[in-house]
């Protein structure tokens, strides 16, 4: 199949800088101004991680200000084994799901085995369509995104969020969640097929271009 | 190689981090099976459509009360 190839995607697309290091060196010394430069840099990844984990603008919000709070005075702790945006994510990561946990403390169990049992062959298999996207507006489009995400289960959103989204490494999403890289592996495996099924209704021929909304 | 193996191969293969032998086997079931032809498709669709969308901007008052709850909270305290 010449049109299947093992072309990546996403394209993964770096951030940092050459320079982070200085920064955080001149952070970790007590220079707020450079850590305000790391703040610039983070900021907008770090609401739109928490805001894909919390699903809430205010919880999201609270994370975003916690997490660069305890990024500061945790700074001494930070190795420098990994990028210092990894580390912030992580942070951000568990800052979001202790949110998640208080609001819903059954639902959320990052730790808990989830692979073993479900089966992976997706129930409905319908094309889509060269650019089933166009039959949205962008504003449309983001809402069924949203929703569509929203509805993961947090254990496998968090890991989706952080490699596609993101674009963290396997590695990189192991470290921020403290889990093993086959478990993201299998986690991600497993988000993207669920978020197939459920964007499926939406583009699949002949639907309406705007079926009802899914029960929330 | 089957449909249930090709699934559990999938994320992998749209990653290109299949070795080559795996590799080659996904394709040459999925030269065969249309079914698993279009969950591979969809997949991808699915990945590039949360790639592909537009990052929020960070709404300037949530910027703003976050700098100001940093210089707030992490001012050095007075002697």
């Amino acid at each position: 199949m010449s049109s299947l190839k093992p072309k990546p995607v996403p394209e993964r697309t770096p951030v940092g800088g050459a320079d982070e290091h200085v920064f955080v060196e001149r952070a970790r010394r007590g220079d707020l101004a450079a850590f305000e430069e790391l703040v610039n840099r983070y900021e907008r990844k770090i609401f739109r991680l928490a805001l894909n984990i919390t699903g809430n603008r205010e919880d999201a919000e609270e994370v975003l200000q916690e997490a660069f709070l305890k990024a500061y005075t945790n700074l001494d702790r930070f190795q420098g084994d990994s990028r210092f945006y990894t580390w912030l994510v992580r942070i951000a990561v568990n800052e979001g799901l202790m949110k998640l946990r208080r609001r819903r403390p059954n639902v959320v169990s990052l730790d808990q085995e989830l692979e073993a049992e479900d089966d992976l062959l997706p129930r409905q298999v319908e094309d889509w369509g060269p650019n089933p996207e166009q039959r949205f507006a962008q504003i449309e489009l983001q809402r069924i995104l949203d929703e569509a995400i929203a509805g993961l289960e947090p254990d496998y959103r968090v890991v989706f969020v952080l490699r596609d989204i993101e674009q963290l490494s396997s590695e990189e999403t192991a470290q921020a969640l403290d889990i093993s890289v086959p478990a993201v592996k299998s986690r991600l495996l497993r988000a993207r097929l669920k978020l197939r099924e459920r964007l499926n209704p939406y583009f699949r021929p002949g639907e309406s271009p705007l079926p009802a909304r899914p029960e929330r | 190689m089957d449909c249930r193996a090709v699934i559990r191969e999938l994320s992998e293969y749209l990653d290109g981090e299949l070795d080559r032998t795996l590799f080659e086997e996904v394709e040459r079931h999925l030269a065969h099976c249309q079914d698993c032809r279009l969950v591979v498709n969809t997949t991808k669709k699915t990945i590039e459509f949360y790639c592909n969308s537009a990052p929020l901007p960070l709404p300037e008052d949530v910027r703003n009360r976050l700098h100001a709850a940093l210089a707030t909270r992490l001012k050095r305290p007075s002697p």
